[in-house]
């Protein structure tokens, strides 16, 4: 390192030291006179420019918030408006006694004790900027209004402010396609862009409003007012306008919606219908709702607890956020991969004693009418059999032949165990099991038990009811992927998405054909002997006048929590079954698919197929409608 | 033959001593001690205005003061020649306390600077970095012979370039552009050609494009926000508006102490801290400003003539590099908040509320003090 050997020359290097020192002070006097410059250029040639901006009359620079974009439903009708209301705003900077004037404005028009906490907790946010107005009350009605106004000399620092607000016409029936918008709190307001959002109060916290946040936002504007020294505008300055927000058109039907809503009537459950063409959701309906514009205003604590605690849980998405045993609805997913492997063949038939074993041991995987005498079982049954009657003995088997590995394969190309929605934030990825994913996750081995239960959609598979609607789109397009959207119309407003699912092209149509013929019978095979009609025949087939492809199931019920507390009649009813329906119409030119769930309601035949049934004759009739043609 | 008579001429005041003077012997510098007490003082006054003339505040903040003047004096004690011996290590323990903040530190408002020691208050080992990276470099040329070779250069490069990226994960960027500049103010006081100085501005004229590129998205903004505050008015450009609305509008004599409209209605953003020096501009206007920065320079004019004196090159090279890069403080906060530079978060030496840099601060003095007064006769 060092160089013991090398002379230094010490004298040179004190002058090599001292020329540069001295150069550094010349540079320094050099960069104080800049400085200097500046500070005289401010303080004496642009002094009257400053000195009037800061006197009396001062300059402001007030934020005009852009007008959030619309959303309207593919018949274009407004699901997503803006309402003016009128604020009372107080500036901090402009009034001497804070408590005073709450004092004051309390005896005016009220002022509760939540308002004025939730005053307090704006005011001491840190993401304020000095001279901003901060709301006291919201939403005045006109008589408080009135009396602010006539009182207005004693009130120096408050404003009434006319402010747009988010409304949501239909209330309750789309709370959960379209999800809403919420007052900014102070959390948020940290991962803010300030700029972009300064004059504006709400920020889309749930489905396409939180998806489509940036778009429907818009671009802030600003004016440069001189106000007097108590805060009144004098004079506007400069104006740069506000952008407002782009308007969306989304995929919805709003009349569909209601007709969905009606037939799912008071019970708890979802429906969720596609349009197989374009993967765009037509009706989403998770039942019970909420008010949406509850929200907006600003909720009391009460009625927030009321829905947040219910059991009946309003607040919860069913479609794109229950997850649920799928039951024999995944046979016809399973079924048809087991054709594609050659795990069963077509004309493959046996007779059904009504249970089944594997080999090497004892437990008996009972049909659904299988009875203690041993007289159930279905007789003779062969693939299409298997559908229409729902057999699930032909499932053990055909589960047990194709393997965990398979199944995981295939019902992953209907995209099941992952969300593969476009513009749905709060979609979940359900559970498609495999054997690593139980030794991970639990620990333990995959058994061949746990194949043959997920034959019939049960044990560790759950599904959403958008996916289980998702696959069977799938299934109605023979193959062709469809992503499920809300927002009807172009990409280019989608983010990342999950465009790497790819059509299902390894299966030959004469297998598409022969699945979907045999959800077909579950629907319209009537009039035969006992055991014989499709399951749903009965219920939904006698009358129909189109051609359905349709498909039951029944799912046990998962979770109910250790140490919820129910009454014993209301617990009876919480752990019947849930009832499945999943379908679509017309067979040949699907133009509807749907999954719906009723929570609790039984058998899925008798009690959601009606629900199908309800939906795909109204939307068929108004695409006739439409089309000018008579069904 | 003048390098003789230069050399006299520095040792001037030695020679013509007998013995030395009593601020040679309980080692502090009068004129130094003096001129840190009229700017701090003179702080003080302002700080009193710019927090609302709450006692509180001002006590807390001559606290910090004597606490740093202690440390100082302290300081001042120790023989430069400890600081030679023990720069390289000094350094390592730096590095490896600025490696244990990356993995350890303690955060707060999404960086990570602090160390916690339970038991003992918190520190920045990023402070510490500020006086032991100008040591290790003093150190290294001091070994070395000026002015230096282009493989030196390169290590002592290598040397700015470890805390300072350290310092700029932190993410703490104005520390660390403080720091690099320091590390580079040795470079040019040990005499870097001025070939290599010019290729290396050429070269960063050049690389300026590039850069841009690689700056996150709200640097990217300051920059442009610096360049047309009124082009985000809402935003970054609210602080540079109103900080220049206050200096402009006080004119050449000021309105008056605690006479200040835009501070004292909350106008101004981070009155007490970085922004403070647009206080003193809009109370005390011009002639205020001009007292303040002639003061500075008087210190700063203080500092070169010790280094000056210094009679090794590890006490020039360290001796000029605190006072130069003091002035760099200077500048950049001034300049910050008239407008002149970007916005980067450095306070206003001696005058700024708080912040554990005051004993940093008050520490380099120190070691300035100790420099000019552990100082050899010669014969």
């Amino acid at each position: 390192m060092a160089e013991p050997w090398v002379l230094k020359d010490h004298s040179g290097e004190s002058w090599v030291f001292f020329v540069r020192a001295a150069t550094g002070f010349i540079v320094l006097i050099v960069m104080t006179l800049i400085l200097l410059m500046r500070l005289i250029y401010l303080q004496i040639i642009q002094y009257d420019l400053y000195a009037t901006m800061s006197d009396n009359n001062r300059i402001q620079v007030e934020p005009l918030p852009p007008v959030r974009g619309l959303i309207f439903d593919r018949n274009n009708e407004l699901i997503a408006d803006n309402i003016p209301v009128l604020n009372l705003t107080l500036t901090k900077e402009l009034v001497d006694d804070i408590d005073q004037t709450l004092s004051k404005i309390e005896a005016l028009t009220g002022l509760s004790e939540g308002e004025r906490e939730a005053f307090h907790e704006r005011l001491e946010n840190s993401q304020r900027r000095p001279h901003e107005p901060v709301p006291v009350v919201l939403k005045l009605s006109s008589e408080q209004q009135a009396k602010i106004a006539v009182n207005r000399h004693i009130l120096p620092g408050v404003q009434i402010e006319a402010r747009l607000i988010r409304h949501y016409p239909k209330g309750e029936l789309l709370a959960h396609a379209v999800g809403s918008v919420r007052r900014i709190n102070e959390s948020d307001a940290r991962e803010l862009n300030r700029t972009a959002y300064s004059g504006t109060s709400h920020i889309g916290k749930i489905g396409v409003e939180r998806y489509y946040e940036d778009v429907l936002l818009g671009s802030v504007g600003y004016r440069r007012v001189e106000t007097t020294a108590s805060g009144w505008v004098l004079d506007e300055l400069e104006v740069i306008d506000p952008v407002p927000g782009r308007n969306l058109t989304l995929h919805l039907d709003s009349t569909l919606q209601q007709v969905a809503s009606d037939a799912l009537g008071e019970r708890r459950g979802a429906v969720v219908a596609i349009e197989p063409e374009t993967g765009g959701i037509l009706a989403l309906v998770s039942n019970p709702s909420y008010d949406p514009n509850l929200f907006v205003t600003g909720i009391d604590y009460e009625t927030y607890a009321g829905l947040r605690d219910s059991i009946d849980t309003p607040l919860f998405n069913r479609v794109v956020q229950g997850q649920y045993e799928p039951g024999s609805t995944i046979k016809p997913m399973l079924g048809l991969a087991g054709l594609v492997t050659g795990a069963v063949s077509m004309d493959f038939q046996f007779q059904d004693p009504g249970w089944f074993k594997l080999p090497n041991s004892s437990r008996l995987y009972r049909d659904w009418n299988w009875t203690q005498s041993g007289a159930g079982g279905h007789g003779i049954v062969d693939f299409q059999k298997s559908i229409y009657r729902s057999c699930n003995v032909y499932y053990y088997r055909l589960a047990t032949n194709l393997g965990i590995e398979k199944i995981h394969e295939y019902l992953s190309l209907f995209g099941f165990g992952r969300d593969t929605s476009l513009d749905i934030p709060e979609a979940a990825n359900g559970l498609l099991p495999s054997s690593q994913w139980k030794q991970e996750a639990r620990g333990i081995p995959w058994y061949p038990g746990d194949t043959v239960n997920i034959g019939i959609g049960q044990g560790d598979i759950l599904v959403t009811p958008l996916q289980l609607a998702t696959a069977v789109t799938v299934l109605a397009n023979r193959g062709r992927w469809v992503s499920p959207r809300m927002l009807k119309g172009s990409n280019e407003l989608l983010n990342d998405n999950n465009a790497d699912m790819k059509d299902i092209d390894q299966v030959p149509d004469y297998i598409w054909e022969e699945v979907i013929n045999a959800m077909e019978k579950v629907v319209h095979r009537g009039n035969q002997e006992f055991g014989e009609n499709g399951t749903a025949w009965y219920y939904i087939g006698q009358d129909i006048e189109y051609r359905m492809a349709g498909k039951s199931g029944t799912a046990q019920v998962v979770g109910i929590k250790q140490g919820e507390v129910y009454n014993e009649e209301e617990l009876a009813e919480r752990l019947r079954k849930h009832a499945w329906f999943v379908g679509f119409a017309p067979v040949e030119n699907p133009q509807i698919a749907l999954a719906v769930l009723v929570e609790n309601g039984g058998g899925g035949s008798e009690f959601a197929a009606p629900v199908v049934r309800q939906v795909i004759d109204y939307y068929l009739e108004s695409q006739y409608r439409i089309a000018g043609v008579s069904p | 033959m003048k390098q003789n008579t230069f050399r006299r001429l520095l040792d001037f005041d030695l020679h013509s001593r007998r013995s030395a003077g009593l601020g040679d012997r309980i080692h502090v510098d009068f004129i130094l001690l003096f001129l840190l007490f009229f700017i701090s003082a003179y702080g003080l006054v302002i700080l009193y205005s710019a927090v609302g003339q709450d006692l509180d505040a001002v006590t807390a903040q001559i606290i910090k003061i004597i606490v740093a003047a202690v440390v100082m004096l302290i300081v001042a004690q120790i023989s430069p020649f400890f600081y030679l011996r023990t720069a390289w290590w000094l350094f390592i323990s730096g590095v490896l306390l600025l490696v244990v903040v990356y993995f350890y530190g303690y955060e707060v408002n999404g960086s990570k600077r602090w160390l916690r020691i339970p038991g003992l208050i918190g520190f920045q080992p990023s402070e510490l970095m500020k006086l032991v990276l100008p040591m290790v470099l003093a150190w290294y040329f001091h070994e070395r012979r000026l002015p230096p070779h282009s493989v030196h250069i390169f290590w002592a490069l290598l040397m700015i370039a470890v805390p300072t990226g350290l310092i700029f994960l932190q993410p703490d960027l104005g520390t660390a552009l403080i720091i690099s500049t320091s590390g580079i103010l040795v470079l040019l006081l040990a005499g870097v050609p001025w070939r290599i100085v010019f290729g290396a501005l050429g070269l960063c004229a050049v690389s300026a494009p590039a850069i841009w590129f690689l700056l996150l998205d709200y640097q990217q903004r300051r920059i442009l926000t610096f360049l047309n505050p009124e082009s985000d008015p809402l935003g970054d450009g609210w602080n540079i508006i109103q900080s220049k609305t206050a200096i402009g509008s006080g004119g050449l004599t000021g309105k008056g102490l605690f006479e200040g409209t835009q501070s004292h209605l909350d106008f101004l953003p981070e009155s007490r801290t970085d922004f403070i020096i647009a206080v003193l501009a809009e109370e005390l206007g011009l002639i205020g400003v001009i007292v303040l920065l002639f003061l500075y320079i008087l210190l700063i004019a203080r500092g070169t003539i010790i280094a000056i004196q210094a009679q090794s090159t590890f006490n020039r090279l360290l001796a000029g590099t605190i006072t130069f890069t003091f002035f760099v403080y200077v500048f950049v906060n001034i300049g910050m908040v008239s407008g002149v530079v970007p916005v980067v978060g450095v306070p206003l030496p001696l005058v700024s509320f708080g912040g554990t840099s005051i004993v940093t601060l008050f520490a380099g003095f120190g070691i300035l003090m100790s420099i000019q007064t552990h100082r050899r006769i010669m014969s």
